[in-house]
């Protein structure tokens, strides 16, 4: 593993940029311009990214992944896997690309990146990584998350969160981002010294809690529907999709049976022998077809399985919203009652209960002084909660149009990549079917033979 | 591929190489016992080149059998009838059609049955009409085998098919079992019409034409059923001695069939299970398209690509059942009859040598026994002509029946090959036709968007 020697003239500039990622700061350095992330089936190759940040344009790479052993924090050996970033920019004038960097990370790291970005950017729909743990599986697959293909599968689905990243124009800003991908030690003091996880919201995370949410957002009550449905049908498919690769599947392996046998019988045949022979051959060839046919519906089912969790990031920030909304209502209740209480206490009317105005009425008025002194306190307690108030309702404003923008651009990727995705799984089944016809025509012509 | 190697040493030396192995193969996919063959038989098509030079033309005499003489026509001296015994079936000159159909369930006091309506249409003289209209249970088949077989031990008789599938039946008559086995008896009595001698069993006339009463009463001739076990007990013992004796050719026929019969049951297996495979596959397939429905109610962008996509998968799914639909009509009861047929087959190949064995006990009875010298040499004489007849009858039917086999295997793989060609050229032209459109609609779009990205 070597370091490109570092040319001070090509070094990639930081963006001048908080780490910390504020809404204004995000707003600011927003760029309109999509760049374009092409995925590619299972190369690993990396793709263009125009980015703002790099000041000129990167190729990010995962090229590798490698089992190791190493000590956790129980202090106990454990296997792991760790995947090579290779960081390459790339010269305007000749297209050359040339390393600048490259260093290993494994998928806890990744993660945690990942949660650094969800609280720093939570408006933001946060690309999502390829999922821990193998499901869908059929029967072929392993769910061992050191089988070889899941591992070529998520180095894969790495890549394509890295550059997801990389081509947002607002999370490709991001200090820690740049960090992840340039600097190997102490990157997780790093992170872990912003403090990120005190930030973070439990509310947001806890499943049963349900915000009393008197005036949410319409668009994000909707946006909440949308996501589930999306997930709950991509699942589906999903599993459909499992149980039929798996069918088709036997289908395909039963007949290299009739491979064996024909060569078998072909030794007793004196006429029909060599056609049987060569029939048996093509059956062969038919049912090892099945392999690559299914490898490469593998990616078209990881295509559907990151919108899958990309509902999850979706829902995200509908309860950021909501959370925020709950926040802002509580607030403004919370304003209300106390400007009523101070109305009450200077007005002298009782229209509110208070423990306090009981305990005045069983043992006695208060003093003129100390009414005055509540009022006092009150008013100043009004002040400051107008003050929060007028802000809440500026960030939860801000909030709403940040996100929404996000979320426009979110769902024009999505229209593209996913009607890509059925195109391209259109293309994999004329693949097959044409493999198909040439193999039964092979056979038809050497049983017609027979 | 070790294959070849047997293939090519077999060709060269006229002896199958003894590669073949009892056991089950190790396949990929565990094969399953036969859960009965949901097969429809189509009408019999013979596909011969060759011009047959021989066809005599037997009279009614002839197929009257003596119960004694085992000799399937006119005896006269062995040439002639070796002559007798090369022939081809003429297409053109086939002059008996059979149906089977409308099974009928029949309930008594004492059991449930099944009978069938059997349709003969002929221009033969020697039937009194020229249409018959009978109605037969599976029993009287069982019966009009037994008669063919006593008449022609050395000839290969068609075979029925199974009198139950154990596995996998829940009732004894359920439709698709019914059905499968109304396709088989007409094949059986197909097979019986355009094979040269036994169209001509008087049997087979009365099983055609005759009624109920009539046939009962015809059965009620002939050995009893005694009679009949008595002689099997015999044959055993004897036809271990005619192994010993065989000639060459009969050992060559008879280790082609011991290998055939093995590679055929394992065809069947493997055909059934693909099947099976198939069925699955289609039934999964059933879900997939409307998941895609589902979705496109949610997608206001994407509807167009998604119901495209559901389209292509219920098309694909209806092109599946058309194939196995395909399978079980012609593939799956070709290989299963000749499961059937192998077993007859190996059947022949014992009772000729229980012929042989016969003959060679009483020559040997002669070599030691010096009692009865005239008697005995009397009796070898006629069972010389015996065995003579019965080889000669067994080479040819041998060789019709291969011919035969070969056509029909040919034909049963070939249609295979066919409907699976069929079956991707469909679902390629449905995926196309949906690529051509998104591509189509892509290609508007993004020049809507970008107009300067030229």
């Amino acid at each position: 593993m070597e370091q490109a020697p570092r040319d001070p003239e090509r070094q990639l500039q930081p963006a001048p940029l908080e780490p910390l990622g504020h809404p204004d700061a995000g707003l600011q350095a927003a760029v309109s311009e999509e760049a374009e992330g092409a995925r590619d089936e299972g190369s690993g190759e990396g793709t263009m990214t125009e980015n703002n940040f790099w000041l000129k344009k990167i190729e990010i790479n995962v090229s590798e992944a490698e089992k190791r052993t190493g000590r956790n924090a129980m202090n106990m050996q454990e296997t792991y896997t760790a995947y090579l970033i290779e960081t390459r920019s790339v010269e305007h004038t000749d297209g050359q690309s040339v390393l600048t960097d490259s260093l290993w990370r494994r998928y806890s790291e990744f993660e945690l990146l990942r949660n650094y970005l969800l609280v720093y950017y939570p408006h933001i729909v946060v690309p999502p990584l390829p999922e821990k743990r193998a499901e869908f599986v059929w029967h072929k697959l392993s769910a061992d998350n050191m089988d070889p293909d899941f591992v070529e599968r998520r180095r894969i689905g790495l890549e394509n969160f890295l550059l997801r990243v990389a081509s947002h124009p607002i999370l490709c800003r991001d200090k820690i981002f740049y960090l992840f991908l340039t600097q190997e030690g102490n990157w997780k003091e790093t992170v872990n010294e912003t403090g990120f996880q005190l930030k973070a919201d439990s509310r947001l995370k806890a499943l049963n809690a349900t915000f009393r949410v008197k005036n949410p957002d319409k668009r994000f009550t909707e946006l909440k529907h949308y996501s589930d449905e999306l997930q709950s049908v991509i699942s589906h498919l999903l599993r459909v999709r499992a149980r039929v690769a798996d069918r088709l599947y036997g289908v395909y392996k039963v007949h290299g049976n009739y491979g064996r046998v024909f060569s078998e019988w072909s030794a007793i045949e004196k006429e029909m022998g060599d056609g049987l022979q060569s029939a048996g051959h093509h059956m062969d060839v038919y049912a090892s077809s099945i392999d690559d046919i299914l490898e490469d519906e593998e990616h078209y089912a990881d295509q559907l399985k990151e919108y899958l969790f990309y509902a999850e990031a979706l829902r995200a920030v509908c309860r950021k919203h909501e959370l925020m909304q709950y926040d802002l209502e509580m607030a403004a209740q919370d304003l209300a009652s106390k400007k009523q209480q101070c109305e009450e206490l200077a007005t002298g009317t009782v229209r509110t209960f208070s423990l306090k105005g009981m305990t005045t009425k069983l043992f006695g008025q208060e003093t003129p002084e100390q009414r005055e002194a509540r009022i006092k306190v009150l008013e100043e307690q009004i002040s400051e909660g107008e003050q929060q108030l007028k802000s809440k309702n500026l960030e939860g404003r801000e909030f709403v149009k940040n996100a929404w923008a996000d979320i426009e651009r979110f769902k024009e990727q999505k229209n593209h990549d996913l009607k890509e995705a059925l195109i391209s799984y259109a293309v994999m089944q004329i693949s097959m079917c044409k493999k198909g016809i040439q193999v039964w025509t092979n056979a038809k012509e050497c049983f017609s033979k027979m | 591929m070790e294959g070849e190697r047997l293939a090519s040493q077999a060709r060269s030396s006229g002896l199958p190489a003894g590669g073949a192995t009892a056991e089950s193969p190790g396949v990929d996919a565990p094969l399953l016992g036969s859960s009965g063959s949901s097969a429809l038989l189509q009408a019999e098509v013979l596909d011969l080149d060759e011009d047959e030079d021989d066809l005599e033309v037997f009279s009614k005499d002839a197929s009257l059998m003596d119960m004694n003489s085992f000799s399937p026509m006119m005896p006269t001296s062995p040439l002639s009838m070796i002559n007798q015994v090369k022939f081809e079936d003429e297409p053109d000159l086939k002059d008996l059609f059979i149906t089977v159909d409308e099974p009928e369930s029949h309930v008594t006091t004492i059991e449930t049955f099944i009978t069938y309506r059997i349709i003969t249409k002929t221009s033969r003289g020697e039937f009194d009409s020229s249409e018959f209209e009978v109605r037969r249970r599976y029993q009287d088949f069982l019966w009009l085998k037994g008669k063919l077989e006593e008449a022609h031990p050395t000839l290969i008789i068609p075979p029925l098919p199974e009198k139950f599938i154990v596995k996998g039946m829940v009732e004894r008559f359920n439709d698709d079992f019914i059905e499968t086995r109304r396709k088989a008896l007409q094949k059986f009595l197909n097979r019986i019409a355009d094979h040269p001698t036994l169209t001509f069993n008087e049997d087979f006339k009365v099983f055609l034409t005759a009624q109920a009463w009539e046939l009962s009463s015809h059965k009620k001739q002939g050995p009893g059923l005694l009679s009949r076990m008595g002689q099997t007990v015999r044959a055993v013992a004897l036809s271990m001695r005619g192994v010993k004796s065989r000639p060459e050719e009969f050992m060559e026929m008879n280790n082609f069939i011991e290998i055939f019969s093995q590679k055929i049951n394992l065809i069947d297996k493997i055909s059934q299970r693909i099947y099976k495979e198939e069925r699955e596959y289609s039934d999964e397939m059933k879900e997939y398209g409307p998941i895609h429905v589902l979705w496109s109610a949610s997608e206001e962008d994407l509807v167009d690509s998604l119901r495209g996509v559901a389209r292509c998968l219920d098309q694909c799914c209806k092109a599946t059942e058309k194939r196995m639909s395909g399978l079980s009509e012609a593939l799956l009861p070709a290989v299963h009859e000749y499961v059937l047929y192998s077993e007859m087959v190996m059947g022949v190949m014992k009772r000729r040598d229980q012929i042989q064995a016969e003959l060679d006990s009483k020559v040997e009875a002669l070599t030691y026994k010096k009692a009865d010298t005239d008697l005995l040499i009397e009796e070898i004489g006629k069972l010389e002509d015996k065995v003579e007849c019965a080889n000669n009858a067994l080479k040819a039917d041998w060789e019709r029946w291969k011919h035969n086999m070969q056509n029909d295997i040919k034909s049963a793989f070939t249609d295979m090959a066919e409907e699976n060609i069929h079956y991707y050229e469909q679902c390629l032209a449905t995926w196309e036709s949906f690529l051509a459109s998104q591509t189509d609609l892509h290609m508007e779009e993004t020049s809507e968007d970008k107009p300067e990205s030229h």
